[in-house]
């Protein structure tokens, strides 16, 4: 298969995508909530060419006893690395099951303020019972009820995003105005379990909208720009991309790579003597690093990008970085971000219109 | 003014404590001017946080407003508006910073005490113990409209919430033991088992039931700051707070009687009486000579109060609309129209505005001014205009005697506002002995030369835990 070159991103999360990964970390369980660590996994993810790095979270522990219980929260954890990097777009995971859409959309606006234009947002799910205790929130009970948190949330985020226009700001010195009034929109959004009225506190983000990504049997297709789509294997993946009417689909993919010390089976095998990593119907490779270049050159034209999730990062993205990255670059396989472009322009994706300046526009034209 | 015997002063070794208030919605910063640069772009947020760690400042603080201003239902267009997520920025410039303390202004009323809590931690991680959190607790319904709870919460429940909310979250903060995560690579598990409680609390505002997902800073807490006048208010500071962030920063028989109020306050709450640092809200205007810095107070105030502005504050006094008078004009002939306040623009209307427009009056024609000139006159008077070395002299007596512990400073410039105070000010404190020449601690709450948190310090469990 052959197609447009790949976008790649990378989960980093904890120590790696296996829940006992930090066994095989190359630091001790305490520097991992450190802002050291926080820095130094963001630039080897920066440097080895990503155009996105993604962070996981939740409002309960990540894992249990005896495995990592410990998680900073992902929006800080992002701002912090956006402010230390400078081409990777930045994407914290944030659900919307009970979280305030108003101030998710505050966060995440500023996100893209901080980072220039290169945040994105995973939507999530609180899935735990013990998490509407947390929120003090009633339980938001089974699948469906979640996605119809997500999908007015979503929306009503997004109607914030757009509430100021771009040049709302007028900084008139004639008429001793900063803001253009007629330029600011109650978004007055109206869903099944809230309500909100805007408009945001927070100007609109320089990509327009954050870039949104999630699964589409989570949030309304029409909604996202980046459909993470799963698959075990390259048909199911197929499938599922050409059925997501979104933008952009990227593929979830699990990776275990060969290392100099150890090969990738005997590295999944150690860790799976103390925790089973967890069927989530993805690709999974184990093997080789030319095997999971071979992989993904076959994914090119089935989706536009990868999101990899490296077993344990200490050991992973070094061998991504110096034996996959550098094979599809070099091919053009995959492309590397373009130092100052935002996001959006990484993924080839437009920037999106103003709903609301849209509609004053065509008003204005009509009663012409 | 003289200097004073060290001897003859009640707290001779006091030292002055700064932080810088990076305005949101407000018109003291001035957005016409050339000089004036972006209220959103990160560089302008990084800029002012590098210039007051060069200053040796103790933090750098941003407020929160949850809904944009309105005024009489339209959304208020003369002031600064449009500001990023404090908790975000803060992080972000944890990232660009090494010492200067971070501190978030967050809302009581519109969080969840556990997730409000995680994300404080994370900020307090990410910048090794310079986190703060200036306690705040909008109320009305109007800010409600913009929350899945809406204007829920009755005035009177306000300080209530705020308090069992700190409970939760020192309960959240307190969870992890120190040294709980281990601290060799081949541990067996993660966490040393039993390390983490888990939280359980059942109150009328919150029902929790968690394993707090972070470990103590090396500050232990984030450090607690209060802003709010009311006596509920000042009682809840010295129950719960580290700092307050008052608004008796201008004159110094206030100043002090303030202080004075609120270390009595702390005693009868069974604190030290110097448990609490008082840094009011200033604004800092410095020139060569006494006549130069009384020129561009001159200056920086017609900046400010834009013939718009003036009108749009006497509009909000009178209770009427005067968009279309003359602010260079007399004060208006009109009564005061008395109405309940809406909240729309974030503060309580004047009480007694009859007497206030009645007191207005008789000063204005006294001194001749137009309407502009009487709103500059007598709005809220705002911090210290002077040279370097007078400047230092009033401010080492101030805190040498008590009325002060130092200053939240508010530039009416962005992002160089600093400059002049950090270049000329501060080395002319550090000569007179009540200003840091060096940073001797890492963490907020060592610049801040506070006692470790308050929940650590009852039992000797906890003591013994948190220092290493
Ligand atoms: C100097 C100062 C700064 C304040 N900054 C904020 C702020 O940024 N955001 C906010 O919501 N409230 C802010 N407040 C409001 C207080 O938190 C409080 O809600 C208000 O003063 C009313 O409370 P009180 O009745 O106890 O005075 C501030 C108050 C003071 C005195």
């Amino acid at each position: 298969m052959s197609g447009p070159a790949l976008r790649l991103a990378v989960e980093l999360d904890g120590d790696g995508a296996h829940p006992a990964a930090w066994r095989r970390a190359a630091h001790a369980p305490d520097h991992l909530l450190t802002p050291r660590r926080v820095a130094r996994v963001a630039a080897a993810a920066e440097n080895a060419g990503f155009t996105l790095l993604t962070l996981d979270d939740g409002v309960l522990p990540p894992g249990a006893a005896p495995d990592t219980v410990g998680r900073i929260g992902a929006v800080e954890r992002a701002a912090f690395i956006a402010a230390s990097t400078s081409v990777v777009g930045v994407a914290p995971v944030v659900p919307l099951t009970y979280a305030e859409p108003f101030h998710v959309s505050s966060q995440l606006a500023s996100l893209d303020h901080i980072s220039v234009g290169r945040a994105g947002w995973v939507v999530g799910e609180e899935t735990r019972p013990e998490a509407a205790r947390a929120w003090g929130r009633p339980l938001v009970d089974g699948a469906a009820a979640r996605a119809g948190e997500s999908r007015d949330g979503v929306e009503a985020v997004r109607a914030l995003w757009d509430s100021w226009e771009d040049d709302a700001v007028i900084r008139s010195v004639a008429t001793s105005r900063y803001l253009d009034r007629d330029r600011l929109h109650y978004v007055d959004f109206t869903g099944d379990t809230f309500t909100v009225k805007g408009p945001a506190i927070v100007p609109r983000p320089p990509q327009g909208q954050v870039v949104v990504l999630g699964h589409p049997d989570l949030v309304p297709a029409g909604q996202l720009d980046v459909a993470l789509v799963t698959g075990r294997d390259l048909v199911a993946v197929a499938t599922a991309s050409a059925g997501a009417g979104t933008p952009r689909t990227f593929a979830e993919v699990e990776v275990a790579l060969d290392t100099a010390h150890a090969t990738a089976e005997e590295r999944v095998g150690d860790l799976e003597q103390h925790a089973p990593w967890a069927d989530r119907g993805r690709l999974r490779h184990i093997g080789s690093a030319a095997g999971l270049a071979a992989l993904l050159e076959r994914l090119r034209g089935v989706v536009d990008g990868v999101r990899l999730h490296p077993l344990v990062l200490d050991e992973d993205l070094p061998e991504l970085s110096r034996l996959v990255l550098p094979h599809l670059f070099e091919r053009r396989h995959a492309v590397r971000p373009l130092p100052g472009a935002s996001l959006r322009t990484q993924l080839d994706l437009e920037r999106p219109a103003n709903r609301y300046a849209v509609a004053a526009a065509r008003s204005g034209e009509e009663t012409r | 003014m003289t200097r004073t015997d060290p001897l003859d002063v009640p707290r001779p070794d006091a030292r002055l404590h700064f932080g810088v208030f990076f305005q949101g919605v407000n018109h003291w910063t001035i957005w016409s001017d050339p000089a004036s640069g972006s209220q959103i772009d990160p560089a302008s947020f990084r800029q002012v946080a590098r210039t007051a760690e060069r200053g040796l400042f103790d933090a750098f603080f941003l407020g929160e407003g949850l809904r944009l201003r309105e005024v009489d239902g339209r959304i208020h267009d003369l002031d600064v508006a449009g500001r990023p997520d404090a908790l975000t920025q803060l992080a972000a410039l944890a990232a660009v910073t090494d010492r200067i303390g971070l501190v978030s202004t967050s809302n009581t009323t519109y969080n969840e005490a556990p997730d409000l809590a995680r994300r404080l931690s994370g900020l307090d991680l990410l910048s090794e113990g310079r986190a703060g959190w200036n306690v705040v607790t909008t109320d009305n319904a109007w800010t409600g409209e913009n929350f899945r709870r809406g204007g829920y919460l009755d005035h009177a429940d306000r300080y209530t919430r705020a308090e069992e909310f700190l409970t939760v979250a020192r309960a959240l903060w307190d969870g992890w033991k120190d040294g709980a995560t281990s601290g060799s690579p081949g541990a067996s598990t993660w966490a040393a088992p039993g390390a983490v409680r888990q939280v359980r609390h059942q109150g009328r505002q919150f029902d929790v039931d968690l394993a707090p997902t972070l470990p103590r800073s090396a500050q232990g807490h984030p450090v607690i700051f209060q802003a709010g006048d009311s006596a509920e208010g000042r009682d809840f500071a010295a129950r719960n707070a580290d700092v307050i962030f008052s608004a008796h920063g201008n004159e110094f028989d206030d100043a002090l009687a303030f202080a004075e109020d609120v270390r009595g306050r702390l005693v009868a709450a069974g604190r030290p009486e110097d448990d609490l640092r008082i840094l009011p809200g200033t604004e800092i205007i410095i020139g060569a000579t006494e006549e130069e810095a009384l020129e561009k107070k001159r200056w920086i105030r017609l900046q400010q109060v834009t013939p718009a502005t003036a009108l749009g504050i006497a509009g909000l006094l009178w209770n009427r609309d005067f968009s279309d008078r003359d602010a260079d004009g007399p004060l208006p002939k009109e009564d005061p129209v008395v109405a309940e306040n809406d909240g729309s623009f974030g503060a309580r209307r004047i009480a007694d505005p009859r007497k206030v427009v009645a007191e207005w009056r008789e000063k204005a024609e006294a001194g001749g001014w137009s309407l502009r000139e009487t709103v500059i006159a007598l709005g809220p008077q705002r911090g210290h205009v002077g040279t370097p070395a007078g400047l230092a002299d009033r401010f080492a007596h101030w805190v040498r005697h008590g009325a002060v512990d130092g200053f939240n400073v508010t530039p009416y410039l962005i992002p160089d506002g600093l400059d002049d105070i950090v270049d000329l000010l501060v080395p002319e404190l550090q000569e007179r002995g009540v200003y840091r020449t060096e940073y001797t601690g890492t963490t907020l709450r060592d610049h801040l030369n506070l006692r470790e948190p308050l929940t650590h310090r009852s039992s000797a469990d906890h003591r013994s835990e948190i220092t290493r």
